[in-house]
């Protein structure tokens, strides 16, 4: 990997990734959007991360991709503990305190 | 400082726990990858994308082609022009500069932070926009302060240490207080399910098909509701 092609994939991605970012809340602004897309879009967040997430609790590329138990024990008690305290800070404490037991017990 | 930047800044500390370490891993894995110090920052200061870093980052170690390595790290990130599509209700009558800005530090946790909170406060457009840029303050300086010390301590991260899991337990923690209707959890299960079932599909197309399920879904559950 060269100098050069490393700085193009930066530049590039990054470029690119900033259009993606910008493309309707820079393009759009405020023109109203139909009712039947904000009824979608309210649901982004819900639709995109849990399915992001999911491959990786269940086959987590450290492992080579086989199912480890203690991460998916720390994955719900993150989420367990995110739903009913709705605080991130705890949420991630209680996964990481399961993958600390984890080991330290293995 | 007002209240709505306060708030914003309050609530995206909590981050610097997570986006930090998770910083640190693509800093120690550019590193190990061969990339320069000035390389690897500029990585995580230009792209601001953790999940597609990492994916550019490994198809480049594996030798893929420039254009695979695009590609496919830009599919991954498909997923925030439906986060600035969702934004456009709340910020969309701001100038034109702070919508370029905001453009720029729309990452997972801006947003979601962002989405959950401008639905139950009704708040002034200026106000919702000082309360997302509160929101990246302390996000991004974790984050390429992340990859910085990452990049300075190289392999000297014991290997037993479960950094990879920092991304899965942030985006959890994320999802955890947006489950607040039956149409979010709808959302969410389907996303889930879809997600694995089409993880089979090159290019991340799978999630982007999960995601549009999903929004179905929720959209479909809301209105019968």
């Amino acid at each position: 990997m060269s100098d050069a092609v490393v700085w193009f994939v930066i530049v590039a991605l990054g470029a690119a990734t900033y259009l993606v970012r910008w493309s309707f809340l820079g393009l759009i602004g405020d023109r109203p959007l139909p009712p039947w897309l904000l009824r979608h879009l309210r649901y982004t967040g819900v639709a995109v991360i849990p399915g992001l997430v999911a491959p990786l609790v269940l086959w987590p590329a450290s492992t080579g991709g086989a199912v480890d138990p203690w991460r998916l024990l720390a994955a719900a008690a993150t989420l367990g503990v995110a739903a009913w305290r709705k605080d991130v800070l705890q949420a991630v404490a209680a996964g990481a305190v399961v993958l600390g037991a984890a080991a330290l017990l293995s | 400082m007002t209240q709505a930047f306060r708030r914003g800044v309050l609530d995206g500390l909590p981050f610097i726990v997570i986006m930090a370490p998770f910083g640190a891993l693509f800093g120690v894995l550019a590193t190990e990858a061969g990339l320069r110090l000035d390389q690897t920052l500029a990585f995580s200061a230009v792209v601001i994308a953790g999940a597609a870093q990492f994916t550019a980052l490994g198809l480049m170690d594996a030798g893929a082609p420039v254009a695979v390595v695009l590609l496919s790290a830009l599919a991954v990130n498909l997923r925030m022009m439906m986060y600035s599509a969702a934004l456009v209700p709340h910020l969309g009558s701001a100038p034109r500069w702070q919508r370029a800005a905001a453009s720029y530090l729309l990452v997972d946790q801006t947003y979601a932070l962002s989405a959950a909170r401008f639905e139950e406060t009704p708040w002034s457009v200026p106000d919702k926009m000082r309360y997302f840029a509160g929101t990246a303050l302390p996000v991004f300086p974790a984050w390429t302060g992340g990859t910085l010390l990452g990049a300075e301590l190289g392999a000297r991260v014991p290997e037993s240490w479960p950094l990879d899991f920092a991304m899965p337990l942030a985006f959890l923690a994320l999802v955890g207080p947006m489950l607040r209707t039956r149409a979010h959890v709808a959302a969410a299960f389907v996303s889930v399910v879809a997600a694995l079932g089409l993880a089979w599909l090159p290019w991340n197309l799978g999630l982007l098909a999960a995601a549009a399920l999903a929004m179905a879904t929720g959209a479909e559950v809301e209105r019968r509701s």
